[in-house]
């Protein structure tokens, strides 16, 4: 017995997996598909779920309403879409330089380095958006440091209203999601032989044409896997816009958090939630088959 | 990558990157000696009481909610770090080195967390939760006080399995270029399974096991918007707190709290980091 179970390597790979497969059905699996089940469902008067079949939920997302068409909702999908594009764009025009600076130091201070691009992340999630709202705010450090230079130089000076703004929503997406990109994309520049640029310079080509034929190439992988680790999780928040945003920019995530805790209805949440989850799936599967799947995920 | 002479806009641009990572944190930690409570305009620096300029970490220590607070999210990632990196690793050396029935499936299920936005995850849970826990409670007809409800144990089992998948990606990555001739060579010298698996195998992966369950640990303890929709009485954790304290006024505390934060880290990373260049 206990011979035949030494020699059986299928089962013994069967039970390692056994635990990720059980957590992965119950918090996975069942949390999803139950999600699915109540977005057909309605809701009665005392925002109970009556679960029934119906895609009223749906039709309402797309527009269709009983008093004719209403783009709210798809005007809130498209925010999201169009804020997750430009926050992943700036993220990835920042980070590249800078990861790009990290692998050509010498590989002494490398280290020390990209410990400063993690430092950020250990303070806390909430309390960075924080830090900008004390930053960006009408009285904040940002109108006082401009006006302190615009009395310098006895210019008036009228205090900007950075916040609540989309922009300020912009900034500070950019800010939480910035070493995300960092990470991998130096992992992938680092692994880049040096003999090749050695190759590209005996062949002749300048510096830019050695960026933009070997590294750039080479770093695909790294911005691939940034670029899902910043679009996923920026499409998907409520928390920046709530706070940063102050009510005026709402997002799905905003739409599918309200719908569940302020106005309790979980059949129309869930189904925002749905589309959201497709939403992301389509593009993320679209992006990794024209990219190539982001192997450097792991370093970040 | 070699390091060859760099241009001074490479710098300059890295230097003003820096400096946008940097600003917040420095602003930060000067608004937590602010005098003023409201902690708008930095109105000087307070001097108030025995602690003088450090007030607020004072007041900090003082504050119940705050000290339960950060309690609660160690005990969280504590606890769902050690699960998840088990779990995960055993998932990575099972999909690394062996071929079972599933294989496919296990693969797809772990990619997929990665994929999701964590508010799709999140209320998934809180659905299946409250469904379950009605249910549950109504077939039992507990008592009032016996109800399940969300709380710790949630919030714990839900950061082990947004965990694990990231655990098993590192681990993973780690095994790639694992030599399965060395336990191999423990075997043919008699070791058995446990013996070869405690001093061939796990020295060598030890270093993605650790880096697995750093990652673990900071994702547990940055994360909001699946323990908001998973907490519940007396389950409130750091980010929680801060997010509730953002709709009515935060005070200095806060910026004391993540100064303190911020240093706690920096002498664990730096102990850690003077470990391993002693060795």
């Amino acid at each position: 017995m206990i011979q035949s179970f030494r020699e059986n390597r299928r089962l013994q790979g069967f039970l390692l997996i056994l635990p990720t497969l059980l957590v992965m059905l119950v918090m996975l699996v069942l949390p999803l598909t139950l999600t699915v089940i109540t977005s057909f469902g309605q809701r009665d008067a005392d925002g109970n779920v009556i679960y029934t079949f119906t895609l009223e939920n749906y039709w309402r997302l797309l527009g269709f309403t009983e008093t004719g068409w209403d783009d709210l909702y798809l005007g809130i999908l498209m925010r999201s879409l169009w804020l997750a594009v430009q926050t992943t764009v700036i993220v990835i025009l920042m980070a590249y330089p800078l990861a790009y600076f990290i692998a050509r130091a010498p590989e002494k201070r490398r280290n020390f380095l990209l410990f400063l691009v993690l430092i950020p992340l250990w303070t806390n999630f909430i309390i960075r958006i924080y830090a900008w709202v004390m930053i960006l705010r009408g009285q904040g450090v940002l109108n006082s440091a401009l006006g302190g230079v615009a009395g310098l130089l006895s210019i008036p000076f009228t205090p900007f209203d950075f916040y609540p703004s989309q922009g300020a929503v912009l900034v500070g997406m950019v800010y939480e999601f910035l070493p995300f990109m960092i990470l991998p994309i130096y992992t992938s520049l680092e692994k880049i032989e040096p003999n090749l640029y050695e190759a590209a310079a005996d062949l002749y080509a300048n510096a830019f044409h050695t960026f933009w034929r070997v590294t750039v190439p080479l770093s695909m992988p790294g911005v691939v896997a940034g670029t899902i680790l910043t679009f996923v999780p920026v499409i998907g928040t409520f928390v920046v816009s709530d706070i940063l945003g102050g009510r005026q920019v709402i997002l799905v995530g905003n739409l599918v958090q309200r719908q569940f805790l302020d106005a309790r209805n979980p059949p129309f949440g869930s189904a925002a939630s749905i589309i959201l989850l497709l939403m992301t799936l389509a593009l993320t599967l679209y992006y990794t088959r024209r990219f190539g799947l982001g192997e450097e995920i792991a370093a970040g | 990558m070699s390091s060859t002479k760099r241009s001074p806009w490479l710098t300059l641009t890295a230097l003003l990157v820096y400096f946008f990572l940097y600003a917040p944190i420095i602003v930060l930690i000067v608004f937590s000696f602010n005098a003023s409570r409201t902690n708008v305009v930095f109105e000087g620096v307070v001097n108030q009481g025995p602690c003088g300029p450090f007030y607020w970490y004072c007041q900090l220590f003082r504050n119940r909610d705050v000290m339960e607070a950060t309690r609660n999210t160690l005990v969280i990632a504590l606890t769902s770090t050690f699960f998840s990196t088990i779990i995960g690793t055993m998932a990575a050396l099972a999909l690394q080195r062996f071929d079972f029935f599933g294989k496919n499936a296990a693969e797809t299920s772990l990619y997929f967390p990665i994929v999701t936005p964590e508010i799709v995850m999140g209320i998934g849970i809180l659905v299946l939760f409250s469904a379950a826990f009605g249910w549950i409670n109504a077939a039992l007809a507990l008592a009032p006080n016996q109800r399940l409800t969300m709380g710790l144990g949630t919030v714990i089992i839900s950061h082990i399995a947004f965990s694990i998948p990231f655990v098993t990606l590192v681990v993973r990555a780690r095994l790639h270029g694992f030599d399965n001739r060395l336990e191999e060579a423990a075997m043919d010298l008699g070791a058995n399974e446990l013996t070869t698996f405690r001093k061939v195998t796990l020295p060598l992966i030890a270093p993605g096991v650790l880096a697995g369950a750093m990652l673990a640990f900071t994702l547990s303890l940055d994360d909001f918007i699946i323990t908001f929709f998973t907490t519940g009485p007396g389950a409130t954790t750091l980010p929680i707190y801060v997010y509730g304290l953002l709709r009515r006024v935060v005070t200095p505390e806060v910026n004391a709290l993540s100064t303190i934060w911020i240093l706690v880290v920096l002498v664990v990373v730096g102990i850690s980091q003077w470990f391993q260049t002693r060795e």
